[in-house]
């Protein structure tokens, strides 16, 4: 546990990768309220954190947790909390005021079964739609979907380089299967890792205008406590930080949101192909179903269909390019999910009649079997 | 008690299993406290980080902290694993009877089932290795608490994937300070258990086959 980043073999858990993960990108808070099936993460970082020199602080509920990881945003450190489903109900409100205010912050949402508080020890991925539209209003997030143990690490780390350079709020999607599967893994060492932190102003602080527009519509994002006085609030702003009414400044505001991200879609949106050179049928997966999928496609090949996979781990904003692609190449593509349909219809959108779509819902508290995408993708009799 | 007695003329299996980058799907289980998952990371750690072999180790289990069903998978490869969970067992180790009457359907044609047989009374009739780990835990080990080892151990012998030496090194890294002894004894225990059994003794399957 006390060297993370060694080139050492190790079992590991998918929380504790993601928990390695954050800290590799230089997390240095974390506020949240244990829950299952995301303890793991809060558990590991309440003993890391203070051996690197940052905060862990459990909260009295996931409302507050949410509210301290953007405060300590502000502040200047890199900031994470954990949960599932009903905790990230209760998040969403906060998680609308990171967005609006354009503070960086990473959510990870480990999926149970069902609604309410469900079934805590079941997987799930019912939370999809939630993670793009469960806080109000027009708003712009980033959403990923992670499916190994190894993937926990590297998505991590690259959630929270976007939401430094977009300074933009990004959830991470797993689900009771990844994230209590261990996997042996060697993490990467931190000289072969990216990390992106936020820019800070290049003004003194009498000349900073906290949402003042540039070239990638990213505002420079001052440190509180620095001597960069600024208001900040979740009503629409001006660029000075202060709420406004004129039409043309809200609608410049929130266009700017969209704009930010609609330009970095081509490094927002992360995709694996596998096997989709001459397929004709494909899969459409995510998360641990992915794995489920890819046992699938293997198996249909050695059946003599030849079947493709495409991996979304950017679930939002939705890669319609990329899934187009598979769309326009395959007869029939079938998409595999933990809920009643909720990328399917993602896909079906983009779709619109080009080929045949097909969901495969499972929801029963059970993790889908690669037989059962198998039937799906061979030829009816 | 090994499953030779039925005295049938049957089919000896050239090498139950052969590893070569096929998956050997192991799954434990009793009831929660038994420390079946404990095992499973062992058995895990064992394999994947001691004997340099792809794994994937994966659970189940109720919303109970005690008492409930539990159930631990770890599937070992050559190859890098994509389904994470177990389909059809090589190995089944029950606790229970419980387990043991709701898994067992589940085991593999061939495959070995394991039973804890202090506290499995009624025995399906398949490749099953009978030891009784709660009783040899209690009586040789004067610790009920670490059946689980007893249990790791024979599954450690007789599942062809797993090599003792790395078995013993993971299980003296996870368990707590000063307990190693008791835990080494225990493992070495549920081994000896598991020598008498050959599995090259146990019919194949306990149906019979007949070509018509």
């Amino acid at each position: 546990m006390n060297t993370p980043l060694s080139e050492k073999r190790r079992l590991v858990q998918g929380n504790e990768a993601i928990a390695e993960g954050a800290l590799a990108a230089g997390c240095r808070f974390f506020a949240g309220y244990p829950i299952t099936p995301a303890s793991e993460i809060s558990e590991v970082l309440s003993s890391r954190l203070p051996q690197v020199g940052g905060s862990f602080i459990q909260m009295e509920d996931e409302i507050a947790s949410m509210g301290a990881i953007i405060g300590a945003s502000i502040a200047g450190m890199k900031a994470m909390t954990a949960t599932s489903g009903p905790g990230f109900s209760l998040m969403q409100e906060n998680l609308g005021f990171a967005c609006i205010t354009e503070t960086p912050c990473v959510v990870v949402n480990v999926m149970r079964g069902g609604g309410s508080t469900g079934l805590p020890t079941c997987p799930g991925q019912g939370d999809v739609m939630q993670a793009k539209w469960g806080t109000h209003g027009d708003h712009p997030i980033i959403v990923l979907a992670v499916s190994s143990v190894a993937d926990c690490f590297e998505i991590t780390i690259q959630a929270f380089n976007l939401s430094e350079k977009y300074r933009v709020p990004v959830v991470i999607l797993s689900d009771e299967v990844v994230s209590h599967t261990r996997e042996t893994v060697v993490f990467p060492s931190p000289w072969d890792m990216e990390i992106v932190d936020r820019t800070g102003p290049s003004v003194p602080p009498e000349w900073y205008v906290p949402y003042e527009d540039n070239s990638i519509g990213v505002p420079d994002m001052a440190t509180l406590g620095e001597g960069y006085r600024y208001h900040i609030t979740g009503l629409i702003h001006d660029e000075r930080g202060f709420p406004t009414q004129r039409p043309e400044e809200i609608e410049a505001f929130t266009g700017r949101l969209f704009r930010k991200l609609a330009q970095g879609l081509h490094e927002i949106q992360k995709i694996k192909t596998f096997m989709m050179n001459d397929a004709e049928v494909a899969v459409i997966a995510y998360g641990s179903v992915s794995r489920a999928a890819r046992s699938a496609v293997l198996e249909a090949r050695d059946r003599g269909v030849r079947a493709g996979m495409l991996q979304l781990i950017t679930l939002f904003p939705f890669p319609e390019h990329l899934v187009d692609n598979v769309l326009k190449q395959c007869s029939k593509v079938v998409v595999p999910e933990m809920n009643m349909g909720q990328i399917y219809r993602e896909v079906q959108r983009v779709n619109q009649g080009k080929t045949r779509v097909e969901k495969y819902s499972r929801i029963d508290g059970q993790f889908i079997t690669p037989d059962e995408i198998l039937g799906k993708l061979l030829p009816e009799e | 008690m090994t499953g030779s007695e039925s005295g049938r003329e049957v089919r000896i299996p050239p090498g139950i299993y052969e590893m070569e980058d096929e998956r050997y799907e192991i799954r434990l289980s009793g009831s929660g406290g038994q420390g079946i998952i404990m095992a499973a990371i062992v058995l895990a750690e064992a394999a994947g980080v001691y004997d340099l072999k792809y794994v994937c180790q994966t659970q189940s289990y109720g919303p109970e902290a005690r008492g409930g069903t539990s159930k631990a998978e770890v599937i070992i490869s050559n190859t890098p694993i994509d389904y994470p969970k177990a389909i059809r067992p090589d190995l089944l180790l029950t606790m229970n009877q419980e387990a043991c009457d709701t898994y067992f359907h589940d085991l593999k044609t061939g495959g070995l089932l394991v039973v804890d047989s202090t506290l499995v009374r009624q025995i399906p009739p398949c490749r099953v290795a009978a030891i009784p780990f709660t009783k040899i835990a209690r009586e040789e080990i004067n610790k009920e608490m670490v059946a689980n080892m007893v249990a790791l151990g024979a599954v450690g012998e007789l599942s062809p994937v797993i090599s003792l030496k790395g078995l013993e090194q993971a299980l003296m890294a996870r368990v707590p300070r000063g307990t190693e002894d008791i835990n080494r004894r225990a493992l070495n225990a549920g081994i000896e258990a598991a020598k008498r059994f050959d599995l090259q003794d146990f019919p194949m399957t306990a149906t019979v086959e007949e070509e018509i």
